[in-house]
């Protein structure tokens, strides 16, 4: 950030040093700044506005009003814990789902790139099918869960989709079984990156296989894991497709909503486009925080830049 | 654990380790194996508390129908050109951005990392209105052209991180040689770095086409022309009526996932070399 701050004089001298990295960078700034950058600064004068389906073209400068809106209205408080709950639980079990099969797909193993191949199947399938289709698996008297729940574990049918604490099950065990993959591949790329010699050298001073994994194997993997965590982190908060999806717009009652789904909302069925602007900029600052902090903490800023 | 080369598992530690990898294959799979038992299953039977993978009375007619009475392979056709065009555009340019990253020390390198990862943060409704409000103004809303740069400069953040880490994981020596011999700059990276780096342009590919191919939120707000429709426009077409065409979905389901699930697999070597996330540095 402090170089944005730096003299303009400074900047054209590097201008010239650097040129051929201005060259390699300019063409996707360009579209980006088209795309991303421009919308922002639009979103951040919406969020400042009164913009609703009443004053959608006389429309005005209001201050912090949406803002103060914002925090003022208990729902949100109650949304933004769904969205903590739901992001924890998710990247908790993408992790050790993700790392354990890694661990395990790490040792010689008859059959081991059959195993890899299918569990990464999740992972390929489109994200939108994958919410339809498990929307599907969870009807209540069609839908292959309860079917197999019933036949083979003997339980009752459960109520996934219609009762608010089924629905988020729902969501959350969706997300689960697509997620896990990613940070399976990952761990698989940093694990195939450890020397041998570590291991070697840990067996030489009597290291058992637990001591092995604890102090060779996961801290070496540690800073492998930590861009691919908080790129989870991120993503996950910010997942709509799977609760749209699978919820079919936050049913039953929208008490499935995440923030980012609480947003989209409050922008196409209730038109308040101020305050749907004012609360991306917060789930932005919120996201920005948790990153800072999580990055920061695990000193992992240099992989990561 | 993972690197014990001499001692040899004892078996009961090798039936656990497959008993649980068959555990979360079955559960990986299955969904997938319902998909396409569902798509094969006859009109009848569509709404049934049958758990067999193959139907009674298997029969292709949900295929049939999707080919022949459904402009299905208008979307097909539509999906595979805007996907081709973001991954023309996306590896382009990602290549490029992500080599000056990982080895210029330019004033605004710093910045632009930084930039970079913050895109991830927006919120998707934060961009759709302004984007949307902006397309128009620019008559590019209800084109492809809008469509492609709206999913270029989406992939385009986490494509750059992802080349910028492995152009780190090449040793800047190979360049200096180059240049040495008299390569220009451009042609040390192109023709030296670039080759180097296919592991990763592969990943990069992929991604761009995935990101494009099964996008649905803002195809939804750009596309209003049904000519225009990508795949998942169409088949949430699908689930959108007040009763679900299950068996329709279904099959568009198997169609759409088949390319993706086959190029993964294919590059699933690449994968676990190629995706790098910038930090792997034995």
């Amino acid at each position: 950030m402090q170089a944005l701050v730096a003299s303009i004089q400074d900047f054209f001298i590097d201008l010239k040093k650097n040129r051929l990295a201005y060259y390699y960078t300019l063409p996707a700034f360009l579209v980006m700044g088209f795309v991303i950058l421009y919308p922002f600064l639009y979103n951040i004068v919406l969020s400042l506005s009164n913009m609703s389906l009443t004053h959608f073209r006389n429309w005005r400068i209001i201050g912090f009003q949406q803002y103060i809106s914002v925090f003022s209205e208990p729902v949100f408080y109650w949304v933004l814990l769904k969205t903590i709950i739901w992001t924890a639980v998710n990247v908790f079990f993408h992790v050790t789902i993700g790392v354990s099969l890694a661990l395990l797909l790490n040792r010689p193993l008859w059959g081991r790139s059959i195993f890899r191949t299918l569990l990464i199947l999740p992972w390929a399938v489109p994200q939108y099918i994958t919410a339809l289709t498990w929307r599907g698996m969870f009807h209540y008297r069609y839908g292959a869960i309860n079917l197999i729940l019933v036949k083979y574990f003997g339980v009752h049918q459960i109520q996934w989709l219609s009762t608010p604490l089924g629905a988020f099950a729902a969501v959350l065990i969706t997300n689960i079984w697509l997620g896990f993959p990613f940070m399976m591949v990952i761990a698989l790329g940093g694990l195939q990156s450890i020397p041998r010699e570590l291991y070697e050298a840990a067996e030489v001073d009597g290291a058992g296989r637990f001591q092995q994994l604890k102090n060779v194997t996961l801290p070496l993997l540690k800073p492998v894991m930590i861009p691919a965590i908080s790129l989870g982190i991120i993503w996950t908060f910010n997942n709509f497709n799977v609760i749209w999806l699978v919820s079919n717009g936050g049913q039953p009652a929208d008490s499935t909503h995440i923030l980012v789904s609480y947003v989209y909302k409050a922008v196409f069925n209730y038109y308040r486009y101020g305050y749907a602007a004012a609360l991306s900029m917060v789930i932005f600052g919120i996201l920005l925080l948790i990153s800072v902090r999580f990055i920061k903490q695990t000193r992992a800023t240099k992989g990561v830049y | 654990m993972a690197g014990s080369l001499k001692k040899k598992d004892p078996w009961w530690l090798t039936v656990l380790i497959y008993l649980i990898l068959m555990v979360f294959t079955l559960v990986a799979v299955y969904p997938i194996l319902r998909v396409i038992s569902i798509s094969l299953r006859p009109g009848n039977l569509l709404h049934s508390t049958s758990l067999r993978l193959i139907p009674r009375n298997a029969t292709l007619d949900s295929y049939r129908v999707l080919f022949t009475e459904k402009p299905f392979l208008r979307w097909l056709l539509n999906s595979t050109v805007v996907s081709g065009m973001v991954t023309l555009l996306g590896v382009g340019l990602a290549s490029t951005a992500g080599y000056a990253f990982s080895r210029f020390n330019f004033k605004l390198k710093e910045a632009g990392m930084i930039s970079v990862i913050m895109t991830q943060m927006f919120p998707v409704t934060m961009l759709l209105i302004p984007l949307f409000v902006m397309l128009i103004h620019l008559h590019l809303y209800d084109t492809f052209i809008g469509l492609v740069i709206a999913y270029s400069a989406t992939v385009l953040p986490f494509c750059i991180w992802q080349m910028k880490g492995y152009y780190d994981t090449i040793p800047v020596s190979l360049e200096e040689a180059a240049r040495i011999d008299g390569a220009t700059h451009f042609g040390a990276f192109y023709r030296i770095v670039l080759p180097l780096a296919s592991p990763a342009l592969v990943i990069t590919a992929l991604f761009s086409f995935m990101g494009s191919w099964s996008e649905y939120l803002v195809a939804a707000v750009i596309l209003n022309d049904r000519r225009l429709f990508t795949l998942p426009l169409g088949l949430k077409q699908f689930q959108s009526n007040f009763d679900t065409e299950w068996g329709l979905y279904a099959a568009g389901a198997v169609v759409v996932s088949i390319p993706v699930i086959l190029l993964f697999l294919f590059l699933s070597r690449w994968l676990i070399s190629g995706l790098t996330l910038g930090s792997v540095k034995g």
